[in-house]
């Protein structure tokens, strides 16, 4: 779990990998060292204050310069929100994510329909599952140049589909994208906030991270 | 020319902007009194500031006092006077909150006035020591159609989002209410809480001679600067900008990364003492660490890191510039703190050094401009009683009597009465301004908006949690501000306690129009006496507050609007109760408490009839704390399944809100006048939904607390209408239209 100055969710997403039962080992922006983790997850949040483009800073830190050398060796990666973001700044992962159609920041419980479930990060879900997992950004519109999001829909890449409305206008209600091998997957919606009843609308979001000590076993 | 202590003690007769800086005559002498010699320019920015209405506390402080007299609580471990108040609440835990307003700068620019409003209040929190876990934010703008407020509202909750979301604070609550009154002048109150252990409770104090003073966080700017242009330029030549902006310009990821490194410093236990600059910058900050601790204090101001080189030394000590704290560190500890601040790139400088001379003593450029007692400027200010005045209108506003105003006469009236007044602006859904707003974040929010009250969990392995509510009536508190001012108190207190926390401590912000017209200073008067009273017999402490006063357009003063903050303790949050009907099987609906004709003040006098007057419905505190007792027990041994306080809109309201929370229908059958039975805001009330089975065992526990309770119906997940008995039914998808439509209307609609 990367902490990046402004990341928000690191502390939430350990949870998450905890209850899953994974260990969450704390990594840190200015450290190449990875320590040796099975998996990386970049968390939400606004590093360096979205300054310039929402990742555009965060993609220099040392500790991505190992992040993306690894994930081309197979490393899963996972970006949720502003780690989507910063994927697609290091183009681990094609496309960019633009401010919110509507110009507003959205949070609210979304429906999402799973569309490919042989990623390192969604082998846990059944296909065409449906989730309800929160959203939050203000910047989540996913856009791509149209041969790019044909090739994506063709090879299975899109990961994840927003159901039911499309809470910031993202062409095709892309939720989230892999990478052609299937190891990084970058996603807007945050299953983070899904995985006690107690304070999520559902559990359904643990299934990204158990799929993850799945692929990290085999 | 720099104007020293030596040039001021040579130029007796120099004259003084001190009235552009807003001192009076004789406020401006007793300050040539107490330093012997006139105030260097320096030293006027800094007396100015701080014997400002908004430091000083000046026109309240008389009758806030009634505050401190009331009876010392267990649960207090810091009071009034720090940063914020801090509330023990079991295994260790301190929780501190407080409410401020930015009412002003978010009138001139919503966008900053409401973000740096967020970033001030958290400050304050973390100063205390505290991690800070939630805001909430009560707002009040002008009618919701009106031009102005389709500029200051969007730009206000857009502000709050910004800047707390980039925080990484859920924002749990708060309320959005339109009245003509706040036109010209919008309320932008923001609360925080924070939780520590007990043992890192950090205190505003400079103790220690040889301590190091160290400023760090943003650079020092130009922003945020009041009167001090006035000074400014009327002593030096005009190289550098004329006009400052006077609202301050926030950065939240400074601010984010600040309270992070802040967290590793306290953890570290490297601070004797710590204060944030908000209002009055290093004025208030210098001034108010010396005199809580040594005494005395030197400071090289030319050591501030600066974002304008131009910058005059006033205007360094007092511009209010954003994300900026200021600690007292032992010299051994200061490499350390150093490393720290360097990890997370914060900027920070020693500026000076704590010592026991009773003074504090500033040089720019090698020269002496400040030395003065500290204590005189931060706590020395003058004390006003100012004149009170029943407000002379007032029994012409109490003679309204609502009564007279028609009343829907069939139940065809009704049903378009229940569905108009759940579109009203003051009644609608908020989805529009809280889904701009990061309710997950932290992912300890048990309940957030449109609950009762925000809950979030403490503690992961008990679930020891907190429950926080707002609540204001400015209607009720300008027909009668004693009565209105314990209605907000009575209300905050039974959102806590219907969500199952026992209420615990009390925070406020008092909203008021100008402390020099004798009817708001009365008005003033009789809702802190009412608020005072209203603790002393619910046996909780005000544990801090703010006061805003000159709230108004003109000589029109807003209604006068007490914001109360309530925090309530939970031992295991998984046994909260949240509002929304169906989450249970079978499930009976009672009212507690007695209805009675009360319209005065009312939602429906107001949104149907434009009506203001008569009185507020009556306040029985005894009643509250009955029914808060009811409503705990019964959520420590499992008893409810839903539950949802009645107030604004009454039974009506509450009906659609947590029919349509739960997406199922309901049926009720009322017994007695059927429209003063869903309209009426009679106070004391709670509407509850719980299993069948359990019924007899919550009858009797209301029976031994004597509230009154009463069968209403009954909850039908398999009929999606609400349906009033012999009257009307509404099917929800017609009242989900009503309640969800009106603020995008308004405000424009993000889509699906």
């Amino acid at each position: 779990m990367v902490t990046f100055p402004g990341s928000l969710d690191d502390r939430d997403a350990q949870r998450a990998v905890r209850l899953a039962g994974g260990e969450p080992v704390a990594l840190w922006h200015g450290d190449a060292d990875l320590r040796g983790v099975d998996a990386v997850v970049l968390p939400g949040g606004f590093s360096y204050g979205d300054y310039l483009r929402c990742g555009a800073i965060a993609r220099f830190a040392p500790v991505m310069q190992t992040v993306i050398e690894l994930a081309g060796h197979g490393l899963p990666v996972l970006g949720i929100c502003n780690g989507f973001q910063i994927l697609c700044e290091s183009h681990l992962l094609p496309g960019a994510l633009t401010r919110n159609a509507h110009l507003h920041f959205r949070n609210r419980d979304q429906r999402l329909r799973i569309e490919n479930t042989s990623t390192a990060w969604t082998n846990a879900y059944q296909p065409a599952d449906e989730i309800v997992v929160p959203v939050k950004n203000g910047e989540g519109c996913f856009v791509a140049a149209p041969d790019v999001l044909d090739r994506l829909e063709g090879e299975g890449r899109v990961v994840v589909r927003y159901a039911d409305g499309n809470p910031n206008g993202s062409v095709r209600d892309i939720a989230g994208i892999c990478n052609e091998r299937g190891n990084v997957v970058g996603l807007m919606p945050h299953p983070e906030h899904a995985v006690e009843t107690l304070t999520g609308p559902s559990t359904d979001g643990l299934g990204f991270f158990a799929s993850v000590l799945t692929a990290a076993v085999s | 020319m720099i104007d020293t202590v030596e040039r001021a003690r040579d130029t007796p007769d120099h004259p003084q902007p001190y009235s552009e800086l807003g001192l009076k005559s004789e406020e401006y002498h007793r300050i040539r009194d107490i330093l012997g010699r006139r105030p260097t320019s320096s030293e006027l920015a800094m007396y100015s500031v701080m014997w400002s209405e908004h430091c000083s506390y000046k026109s309240s402080k008389v009758h806030l006092r009634q505050f401190g007299d009331l009876p010392r609580s267990e649960v207090l471990l810091v009071g009034i006077g720090e940063n914020a108040g801090v509330v023990d609440i079991g295994d260790g835990y301190a929780v501190t909150f407080k409410i401020e307003s930015h009412n002003h700068p978010s009138y001139v620019e919503p966008y900053q006035g409401a973000a740096t409003g967020v970033g001030g209040i958290v400050r304050d929190i973390l100063t205390m020591g505290a991690r800070p876990i939630a805001v909430m934010d009560p707002l009040r703008f002008g009618p919701a159609d009106a031009p102005d407020t389709q500029r200051v509202l969007p730009g206000v909750v857009a502000g709050i989002g910004g800047y707390g979301n980039c925080l990484g604070l859920p924002n749990i609550g708060g309320e959005v209410v339109f009245d003509d009154s706040y036109l010209g002048n919008p309320l932008v109150n923001a609360l925080c809480v924070g939780v520590m252990r007990h043992e890192d409770i950090r205190l505003a104090k400079a103790s220690g001679p040889g301590n190091q003073v160290i400023l760090f966080g943003a650079r020092t700017g130009g922003d945020g600067i009041g009167g001090v242009s006035v000074l400014a330029s009327e002593t030096f030549a005009a190289d550098g900008p004329a006009k400052r902006p006077s609202v301050q310009v926030g950065d939240p990821f400074t601010e984010k990364v600040l309270i992070e490194c802040c967290l590793e410093i306290f953890a570290a236990d490297l601070v004797v003492g710590i204060q944030d600059l908000g209002g009055a910058g290093l004025s208030c900050a210098t001034t108010e660490l010396s005199s809580a601790g040594s005494g005395g204090m030197h400071v090289v101001l030319d050591r501030v890191p600066l974002r304008d080189e131009t910058l005059a030394p006033e205007e360094i000590l007092m511009s209010e510039s954003q994300e900026r704290m200021c600690a007292v560190v032992t010299p051994s500890d200061v490499d350390r703190f150093m490393q720290i601040c360097a990890r997370w790139e914060v900027t920070a400088t020693v500026i000076g050094e704590v010592n026991e001379s009773g003074r504090l003593t500033i040089d720019w450029h090698g020269e002496r401009i400040v030395d003065v007692p500290p204590r005189t400027v931060a706590h020395g200010g003058p004390v006003y009683e100012r004149p009170l005045a029943r407000p002379l209108d007032l029994d012409d506003l109490t003679a309204g009597d609502p009564g007279r105003l028609p009343r829907p006469s069939t139940s065809e009236d009704l049903q378009v009465l229940l569905l108009r007044m759940a579109a009203s602006p003051n009644l609608c859904d908020k989805t529009w301004v809280t889904e701009q707003y990061d309710r997950y974040v932290q992912g300890n929010t048990v309940l957030a908006q449109p609950e009762d009250a925000g809950v979030l969990r403490i503690d992961e392995q008990t679930g020891l949690g907190v429950a926080v509510a707002t609540d204001g009536n400015g209607r009720f508190t300008r027909l009668e501000p004693y009565a209105g001012a314990q209605l907000a108190l009575a209300e905050a207190y039974r959102n806590v306690a219907t969500t199952g926390a026992r209420p615990l401590a009390v925070t406020n912000c008092l909203n008021f129009g100008s402390p020099e017209d004798p009817a708001v200073m009365w008005q003033f008067a009789e809702a802190v006496r009412g608020l005072a009273d209203g603790c002393r017999v619910l046996g909780l402490p005000v544990t801090g507050g703010n006061v805003s006063f000159y709230n108004q357009t003109g000589d029109t003063a807003i209604n006068p609007t007490p914001i109360i903050g309530v925090l309530g303790v939970m031992t295991d949050v998984a046994r909260r109760t949240p509002m929304a009907f169906g989450t249970a099987p079978d499930e009976v609906l009672l009212v507690l408490g007695e209805t009675r004709d009360e319209f005065g003040g009312s939602e429906w006098a107001w949104s149907e009839h434009h009506h203001l007057g008569g009185r507020p419905p009556a306040v029985d505190l005894g009643r509250e704390r009955a029914l808060a007792e009811i409503l705990v027990t019964a959520a420590e041994q499992g008893l409810l399944s839903a539950a949802h306080d009645l107030s604004d809109g009454g039974l009506a309201q509450a009906l659609v809100e947590c029919c349509l929370r739960g997406d199922v229908g309901a049926e009720v059958r009322l017994t007695g006048d059927p429209f003063v039975n869903l309209f009426s805001e009679s106070a004391g009330r709670v509407l509850v939904a719980l299993p069948a089975q359990r019924r007899a065992r919550f009858t009797e526990l209301c029976e031994a607390h004597a509230v009154p309770v009463a069968e209403l119906g009954t909850v039908r997940p398999e009929h999606a209408t609400l349906t009033v008995a012999g009257q009307f039914g509404v099917p929800l998808g017609e009242l989900r239209a009503a309640f969800t439509g009106t603020l995008p209307a308004l405000f424009g609609s993000p889509g699906r």
